[in-house]
């Protein structure tokens, strides 16, 4: 086996790094037809932009993650980026070669404008009232961040899951302003099933007393108990079968049952302390925007259903990349992708990486999965001469 | 899943892939390992298109060298590829490593105009002579022993002909090569590499 995880980090981080605030101040028109008037993006950096400002990689998070991509914080030592083993020096995406642009989506809850946010209008939190956000609204903002770094064209725009539907998007939004997407663990849109596990979790977090139809702020409470049964639905759905058998199996917490409702297998245990780390520091209203975001997220829709029309438009070089035992986007939703992209003549690499991790592969260092990235970064490195 | 693993110097069925190809066409390479063929081609012929492998060092080489490739398992088919993809579809020293070798050649008329094929000739001389001293032949066109071959499907430049005539494929052109140079003497005799060139019966 070659296949070594690691999610503790390495001495190649990006090292201390401090977030920005990048705010807007001309009106945003979502797919919704709602506009928001003013709004903030949190954003971070890594690495240096070159002379001719053709190094720029643009990194677009998925369901829980943030503009936190790699290093940490100054006061916090700990708290490493969510992709710390992709993103840094000597890493797959070198930061001595790539400027790297990490972005906290439009609604989220990590320091851009969101439900927790005061709206202007009323000088109270948006809560309930904040808009339906799209994956098309999202990328439109990450636009307008790019104007503002004076990055005309990424050199390219990379995610994992939703992110990568963000980078996907990227190529029929705009497609003159990147050279290559990469679009790993993704799918062309959520299947029935998908959609059935988000409307669970919706479900969960909305029938929390405490929701108080999302303006729960005000109340100085949060509906921990729905964002809890919420994230351990998400969390069965990122792991294989295989994955939760070796990492879980039946294994008991005491060694013999109880016959109670404690808990007593470890992955009860395990589940659990996913939802309570997640209830205490991510936002409920911001969770069923992105799921709603996840669902909505079609750009066949618009063209009959016909992937290779909605992809016709796109010009960029893909790197596409899926996991044999993800199923929750499975390899063949990535291979829909190919299909349409092979179909209009995209310069294409698709690489199914036999992986034992499920969906969360695509945040693990699996060396095939990592030296794969690594060498098609070096061809864009080649190309924009970082 | 390709017999040996050269640059486009040591491997002679390349060279005559290339003579048949035109400038600036589409090509698909199937079984395209590092994608050495595809490299060659572009440089030489100023092709486009993709290489298909299965095996994980076979991408990522063709990745190292600026190639765009697919990585999928050609026993499934080409289900990927529109019909009439490629003016080329290429299966250089693989057919006789597939199981399903009708389909294949099937699917490569399907995706595109043509295909080219290349294989090693069972029918050599030197292979029939082992075989008559009683022994699977070793040679630089079949370099595995019976236990480690992936070769399940070896044919000879005789059989390959009569499959292409019992089904309507139209055989283009043929090169029959020994240690590198043409043999137009007995090729079924006197051949250790068959290099083909084909379409559908019926006028491209």
């Amino acid at each position: 086996m070659d296949t070594i995880i690691n999610k503790a980090p390495d001495t190649h981080s990006v090292g201390i790094i401090a977030p920005q605030i990048a705010r807007f101040t001309e009106p945003l028109r979502l797919k919704s037809g709602a506009v928001i008037d003013e709004y903030q993006l949190a954003y971070e950096t890594y690495g240096t932009l070159n002379s001719d400002r053709s190094n720029a990689v643009l990194i677009c998070h998925a369901l829980n993650a943030s503009h936190h991509v790699a290093g940490f914080y100054a006061d916090q030592p700990t708290n490493y980026g969510w992709w710390d083993n992709m993103i840094g020096p000597g890493k797959p995406v070198d930061t001595r070669r790539f400027f790297v642009v990490g972005v906290n989506n439009l609604g989220g809850c990590h320091g851009s404008t969101g439900p927790a946010s005061i709206n202007p209008r009323t000088g109270k939190p948006w809560g309930g009232r904040f808009p339906v956000v799209t994956v098309e609204d999202w990328v439109a903002a990450q636009a307008r961040l790019a104007d503002r770094l004076g990055i005309d064209r990424f050199a390219a725009v990379m995610g994992g899951s939703l992110g990568a539907m963000q980078s996907l998007q990227w190529t029929i939004s705009y497609p003159d302003k990147l050279s290559h997407s990469v679009v790993i663990a993704c799918a062309p849109n959520l299947s029935a099933q998908n959609i059935a596990f988000n409307e669970v979790a919706r479900q969960a977090i909305v029938s929390d007393p405490d929701f108080h139809g999302g303006d729960y702020y005000e109340q100085g409470v949060k509906p921990h108990r729905g964002l809890r049964v919420a994230r351990m639905i998400g969390h069965i759905t990122y792991l294989s079968d295989d994955e939760m058998a070796s990492k879980f199996g039946r294994q008991l917490k005491n060694g013999k049952f109880s016959y109670s409702f404690d808990t007593e297998f470890q992955i009860e245990s395990y589940l659990r302390y996913q939802g309570d780390k997640f209830s205490d520091y991510f936002d409920a209203n911001t969770y069923l925007r992105i799921t709603k975001a996840l669902d909505y997220f079609d750009p066949a829709f618009e063209h009959g259903g016909n992937l290779t029309r909605a992809l016709a438009i796109a010009k960029a070089a893909f790197l596409v990349v899926s996991f044999t035992t993800d199923w929750r986007f499975s390899p063949e939703r990535s291979r829909e992708i190919v299909k349409a992209l092979l179909d209009n003549r995209c310069d294409v690499t698709y690489a199914e990486i036999d992986a034992p991790h499920g969906h969360d592969a695509f945040l693990l260092d699996d060396q095939r999965y990592h030296r794969l990235v690594a060498a098609y970064f070096d061809r864009i490195a080649d190309q924009c001469r970082a | 899943m390709k017999n040996g693993n050269g640059t486009a110097a040591h491997r002679p069925d390349f060279a005559a892939i290339a003579g048949w190809i035109n400038s600036g066409s589409s090509v698909l390479d199937l079984g395209c390992g590092d994608g050495t063929l595809l490299r060659y081609l572009k440089e030489t012929r100023r092709t486009t298109g993709y290489g298909v492998e299965i095996d994980d060092s076979g991408v990522l080489a063709c990745v190292k060298n600026g190639v765009s490739v697919v990585q999928s398992d050609l026993e499934r088919g080409l289900s990927g590829f529109g019909d009439g993809s490629f003016d080329y579809v290429v299966l250089s020293q693989t057919l006789q490593a597939m199981k399903n070798s009708e389909i294949i050649i099937r699917e490569m008329l399907r995706v595109g105009r043509e295909g080219i094929v290349t294989f090693p000739n069972f029918g050599y001389w030197k292979n029939r002579l082992e075989v008559l001293r009683g022994r699977m032949p070793i040679s630089e066109n079949l370099p595995y022993e019976w236990f480690n071959t992936p070769n399940v499907r070896l044919c000879t430049v005789a059989d390959f002909e009569r499959f292409c005539s019992e089904r309507g494929i139209r055989i283009v052109e043929r090169k029959v090569l020994t240690h590198g140079k043409p043999v137009n003497v007995l090729p079924n005799l006197l051949g250790a590499l068959a290099v083909y060139h084909f379409g559908n019966g019926r006028k491209a």
